[in-house]
């Protein structure tokens, strides 16, 4: 009897000293948390309010202007639908896809499977900035993209892929589809791989070709992990800045400007003059209050299509 | 005889498919292909016409300029030291935190996850203006102190939940017969649970890895007025708009580039697909 209290004691102190443990181990995230989170979203509701430069020490409040401003520059809503445009041609081709690469790459039968994967991963890996100096190249106009258009006669002139406002923004589209695609593969492996192989062993009794076992049972169980890689890839595609930085700069002619571009711009380029930080915070805020409603709305139906899935599982 | 047939169409199946995806992949790598080939070629042939990918001979003169003149030794530097600390610190903290989160319960615990989890819906890069007056604030603008930091600030919490639901399964009677051997808080986190986490270990370097390696925002912002603490990705982009006509230096630096992130993909290339996998599954 008296061991066991002891032993109680030893617990009873344990505990005390863990919870002072658990703060310790704690604080240095809570602090980077608190610098880097916590203070920049509540600061930059702040900034909106001002003009200020943010080299001079001098800020003047303006309370909502620099908001109303930016709802009427033309320039922040063209901004603002192509982050909506790159996203509705970003996200189908990656969640397509990357499914159907996924699939073909999940066959157990199929060597060199690994290999496969690495080589579709290299673009991911892969800084923007390169990427932007390769396909300058790959797109230019002696590059092979071009050459290979005009030897087929497709096309008799070369295709200005990033220069002519028309093309600008399916290219950025197609080469951040080209980059991405791999990690999107690597999420849809994650998702088949999650399935009991025993479904796919009874389906096999049951006589299910390999078309109908994707159509009952592969799509209808993959669907929940779906809707995550749907909703990362929205909220993603919508903040999208370095592909765009690097390859096109927003141009030409603003037609491939995103609100990321459009931010940096004002913020820390001296290409509008002195920066305005207030303005430019004040554009942060209306499109990341638009991407929080977007994301929520997303996970609604992430919701949805999830309690669905549990239903019809049932 | 049957059997025979059905195997010869599978065969003939998985064939079709290797043919395929080779066809495929070769599409998809043939821009590395292409800037790897003209990392050894001459300022001419790179502006010749056509598809050749072999140049006319290997010369590494590309390399040398590119590592020389354009700064990319410091570069690299930067890149090195940048990611392996926040890698590192991202690792232990994440670490430390998702032990705490998943084994422990005491006051506020709650409250903190919470905070986490509402703060993983606000964009990050929208308050970049901020994060930059507060690397400024604190000092730290044009240091690698201060982009590190910055780099870590981020949004590691999908690495806390990581860790946490690791150590939530591992069974409590480890704990008490290292406690009754006497083992504190600290031992019992180094000595036992980091050891087992090694998967998670694992994914989370590999992750972060990439991130910090191919950052482009923040070390572009932090770094702004000091050509010196360029990472790769900032030193490229600024090199094409320096030295525009050196393609072929430009190629050469993008080869180099790639190579540390190849190696470290290729080596923990195992952990990551389950990493992954664990992540969004959670």
């Amino acid at each position: 009897m008296q061991q066991v209290n002891s032993k109680k004691n030893i617990f009873a102190k344990k505990n005390k000293s863990n919870i002072r443990w658990c703060w310790i181990f704690m604080i240095p995230t809570l602090l980077l948390y608190l610098v880097f989170t916590a203070w920049p979203i509540f600061s930059s509701f702040y900034y909106a309010t001002l003009k200020w430069s943010g080299l001079s020490v001098t800020k003047e409040f303006v309370g909502l202007s620099n908001f109303i401003e930016v709802a009427k520059d033309p320039y922040f809503w063209s901004a603002f639908w192509n982050s909506f445009k790159f996203m509705f041609g970003v996200v189908p081709i990656h969640l397509i896809i990357g499914l159907l690469l996924a699939v073909v790459l999940n066959n157990k039968l199929l060597k060199l499977a690994k290999v496969y994967r690495t080589l579709f991963f290299l673009p991911v890996v892969t800084t923007a900035s390169i990427v932007g100096i390769i396909m300058i190249f790959i797109l230019g106009a002696d590059g092979p993209v071009n050459t290979i258009l005009l030897s087929l006669g497709i096309t008799d002139n070369p295709i200005n892929w990033l220069g002519d406002p028309k093309y600008a923004m399916i290219s950025v589209i197609l080469i951040s589809g080209w980059k991405n695609l791999g990690i999107n593969m690597i999420y849809w492996l994650a998702a088949l791989q999650s399935i009991p192989s025993e479904l796919y062993e009874a389906a096999k009794v049951d006589g299910c070709n390999s078309r109908q076992m994707f159509r009952y049972i592969t799509f209808p169980l993959i669907i929940p992990i779906g809707a995550v890689i749907a909703l990362l890839n929205i909220v993603g595609s919508l903040k999208v800045f370095d592909i765009v930085k690097t390859m096109t700069n927003g141009g030409p002619f603003f037609s491939t400007d995103v609100v990321a571009t459009y931010i940096y711009r004002y913020a820390f380029s001296s290409e509008m003059g002195l920066p305005r930080i207030g303005y430019a915070s004040a554009a942060g805020i209306f499109f990341g209050i638009t991407i929080i409603i977007v994301g929520f709305t997303a996970n609604h139906f992430k919701k949805k299509i999830k309690a669905k899935s549990i239903v019809s599982q049932n | 005889m049957n059997n025979l047939k059905r195997f010869r169409i599978k065969n003939k199946k998985i064939c079709l498919t290797h043919i395929l995806l080779i066809i495929v992949s070769l599409v998809w790598i043939y821009p590395f292909i292409w800037m790897v080939s003209a990392s050894f070629k001459t300022d001419d042939e790179i502006f010749a016409k056509g598809l050749n990918l072999i140049p006319k001979n290997f010369n590494f003169d590309n390399f040398i300029r590119a590592w020389n003149n354009a700064n990319f030794e410091a570069y690299f530097f930067n890149s090195i030291v940048v990611t392996v600390c926040t890698v590192l610190l991202v690792l232990i903290l994440s670490a430390m935190m998702g032990y705490v989160m998943g084994r422990y319960e005491f006051k506020g615990k709650k409250v903190v996850l919470g905070i986490f989890l509402a703060s993983m819906v606000i964009p990050l890069g929208f308050t970049i203006i901020p994060i930059y007056q507060a690397i400024k604030a604190l000092g730290l603008m044009n240091t690698r102190i201060g982009l590190i930091l910055a780099e870590s600030g981020g949004s590691h919490i999908i690495f806390i939940l990581l860790f946490a639901g690791f150590f939530k399964e591992i069974p409590k009677s480890l704990e008490e017969a290292a406690i009754m051997d006497g083992c504190g808080f600290l031992r019992i986190f180094i000595n036992i649970m980091l050891p087992l986490s090694k998967p998670i270990i694992g994914s989370v370097v590999i992750m972060q890895f990439i991130w910090t390696w191919n950052s482009f925002l923040l070390p572009l912002v932090l770094t702004l007025s000091n050509e010196g603490l360029r990472t790769l990705a900032v030193g490229l982009y600024a090199f094409k708009g320096e030295y525009v006509v050196d393609w072929t230096g430009i190629a050469a630096g993008g080869t180099i580039s790639l190579i540390p992130i190849i190696i470290v993909f290729v080596v923990l290339q195992k952990y990551f697909v389950e990493g992954i996998a664990g992540s969004i599954k959670g």
